[in-house]
């Protein structure tokens, strides 16, 4: 036997000292590190989450209404106390694109999250019930994706009337088949995972793996998709208001700003000019941001 | 399978496409409250009546959908509600070739500024080449493209007088649309080329071709472009269908007289027959195009499972 007096038990932090496992990370955390060190994308979020803070403060704290006319300072460019200058009924066109921007942003945010439920449960359906169920509903899917949607939103808006209501109800109805698609690739291929087998054990219902394991699972393609299909949403509304199917007066989006700037563009250009650049920035923006993500989800998908 | 039956899948598809489009149209348009003579100034109620059996509107509306579902099919898109003694397909047949010609030169615009641009950043990848085409492209794919025809109209019309803008005078007046319209796309496609190029440079058969002693003209130009190519050949609905739907408002920035301008127009009007007849056009037009990249995918890579 040793003798006990030439050994000194470890006290407990150094025990610890010796482990030599780092601790676990999450994947959703490992998603987030590498999503930070992506410059691009990283740029892209703090843009985003600027615009966001801008929209919902920035026309609390402005001296000036976005519906208050006043036509002594009709048409102005920009100055010091109007940054942006004013439009042909003296508006303060800053905070006119603050506002605009809470609208198109509440239009990308609502609209694309309306898509995603519908693209969610129906995929997620189509998927996990498989054979005949899922080739009929993926045809369905097939016929949606050959039409030219534009027309179909362009054909609902004038069924439903112009208004924002019906601009979130439009573009939620229709732009959600990529979002299907993409959930019922996720789902076919988690399906035959051990963990649903597991689940199914145990004698969890359908409804239960699809809600609890499966979508959940399915999260990050999803998270991809609608990066991009939030600028898609404010692209396309700002494309509605252009056409004139948009939100009415005194409300504006940044389509409908763009739209009242063109017919006076030859004499005053900084009018388009500002609204346009908001629009480009929130696009660019998100646009980084979703490439990022879809880097930091799939490492290997990198190029 | 082989590629006859295939052909004819597809087309059977496509035409159920078609079918479900029309539908759709029909029962969306009558789903809107209030008839389509319904105005701001009360018309009496005789009219309407005279109005509304001389469009025999009073009929049973599935017996109204057969009838117009068998126009369709004889090409009758049926008259005009707002353009008197005008039929849809006069319409179409007056303002489609302008839109065809500025949305064709905008479609060959797009291939052959978009591809080149991404073969080059391609082979240069990480050079200021590459970085250029790419920020090009991003803006491309980022800017409205309403901006853009605003954009170009000030420059070119405004600031410098170089074209008049707002009168059609044919080909000269159809660069600056196509201009536009073609924006979007080219950026796109120059992505889709440099990724497929970057792929398809690191495989096997292309360090084969280099072995063989191919010049990396031949390697590059033959070899991995044919493959670097298909994803645009798959993009080659969509793009169609970015090009129509932005023609809406290039058209109406550049008082273009095409379809597109004459489609919004019959929006504002509430020209039903017209908005109805110019959707299952442009749905027609869109699905023939899916159909033809298809088949075209088919024929040009072996590899596609023939569904």
């Amino acid at each position: 036997m040793y003798d006990r007096a030439l050994f000194e038990p470890l006290t407990l932090e150094e025990k610890l000292d010796a482990e030599v496992v780092s601790s676990s990370r999450s994947y959703w955390r490992d998603v987030w590190l590498r999503l930070k060190s992506d410059k691009l994308a990283a740029f892209g979020l703090i843009v985003i989450l600027m615009i966001l803070m801008l929209a919902i403060f920035g026309p609390m704290i402005s001296p000036y209404e976005y519906d208050a006319q006043d036509f002594m300072i009709s048409n102005e460019p920009p100055n010091f106390s109007h940054w942006f200058g004013t439009d042909m009924f003296g508006r303060d066109l800053f905070v006119r694109v603050l506002y605009g921007a809470r609208i198109s942003l509440a239009v990308g945010f609502l609209a694309s999250f309306i898509s995603l439920f519908i693209g969610v449960i129906y995929g997620g359906i189509s998927g996990f019930a498989g054979g005949r169920l899922d080739e009929v509903m993926m045809r369905i899917v097939d016929v949606i994706y050959s039409v030219p949607m534009m027309i179909y939103v362009i054909l609902l808006m004038v069924v439903v009337g112009p208004g924002l209501k019906s601009i979130f109800i439009t573009l939620g109805i229709s732009y959600w088949a990529p979002m299907a698609r993409i959930v019922r690739a996720e789902v076919m291929r988690l399906k035959n995972e051990e963990f649903i087998l597991a689940a199914k054990v145990l004698g969890a219902s359908s409804r239960r793996i699809l809600l609890r394991h499966l979508i959940p699972n399915a999260m990050g393609p999803v998270l991809v998709t609608l990066t991009f299909s939030i600028p898609g949403a404010i692209f396309t509304e700002a494309f509605l208001s252009f056409v004139g199917l948009g939100v009415s007066a005194p409300m504006a989006s940044w389509g409908v700003l763009c739209n009242d700037a063109v017919g006076s563009l030859a004499v005053y250009p900084y009018q388009l000019f500002f609204p346009a650049a908001a629009i480009s920035i929130t696009i660019l923006a998100f646009n980084f941001l979703g490439d990022g993500l879809r880097d930091a989800l799939d490492p290997r998908m990198r190029k | 399978m082989n590629i006859r039956k295939y052909i004819f899948r597809r087309v059977i598809s496509s035409l159920l496409t078609l079918f479900i489009v029309i539908t759709l149209t029909f029962f969306m348009m009558r789903a809107i409250p209030g008839g389509p003579f319904t105005d701001e100034k009360a018309i009496p109620s005789f009219v309407l009546e005279k109005m509304m059996s001389r469009y025999n509107l009073n009929d049973n509306l599935f017996v109204q959908y057969g009838r117009y579902l068998l126009n369709v099919l004889c090409l009758d898109l049926g008259p005009s509600y707002r353009y008197e003694g005008m039929t849809v397909n006069e319409l179409i047949a007056g303002s489609f070739p302008v839109s065809f010609m500025v949305g064709g030169i905008a479609l060959i615009l797009a291939l052959v500024v978009g591809i080149p641009a991404g073969i080059i950043s391609a082979l240069k990848r990480g050079q200021w080449q590459d970085r250029l085409a790419m920020i090009l492209a991003t803006l491309g794919v980022t800017v409205p493209s309403f901006v853009i025809a605003a954009a170009l109209v000030y420059l070119f019309a405004w600031r410098w007088g170089i074209v008049t803008v707002g009168f059609w005078e044919g080909i000269s007046t159809a660069v600056l649309p196509a201009l536009t319209l073609a924006g979007y796309p080219a950026a796109f496609i120059s992505r889709l080329v440099r990724s497929g190029m970057l792929e398809i440079l690191q495989q096997d058969y292309i360090r084969t071709a280099y072995a063989k002693g191919l010049s990396e003209r031949a390697v590059i130009y033959i070899h991995a472009l044919k493959n670097a190519i298909i994803p645009v050949i798959t993009y080659l609905g969509p793009l169609t269908a970015g090009i129509l739907t932005g023609s809406f408002v290039v058209e109406q920035v550049f008082g273009v007289p095409g379809l597109g301008s004459f489609f919004v127009t019959s929006i504002t009007n509430r020209d039903y027959t017209t908005i109805m007849g110019v959707t299952i056009f442009y749905s027609a037009l869109l699905v023939l195009f899916n159909l033809i990249a298809d088949l075209c995918l088919a024929v040009v890579d072996p590899r596609i499972k023939l569904r």
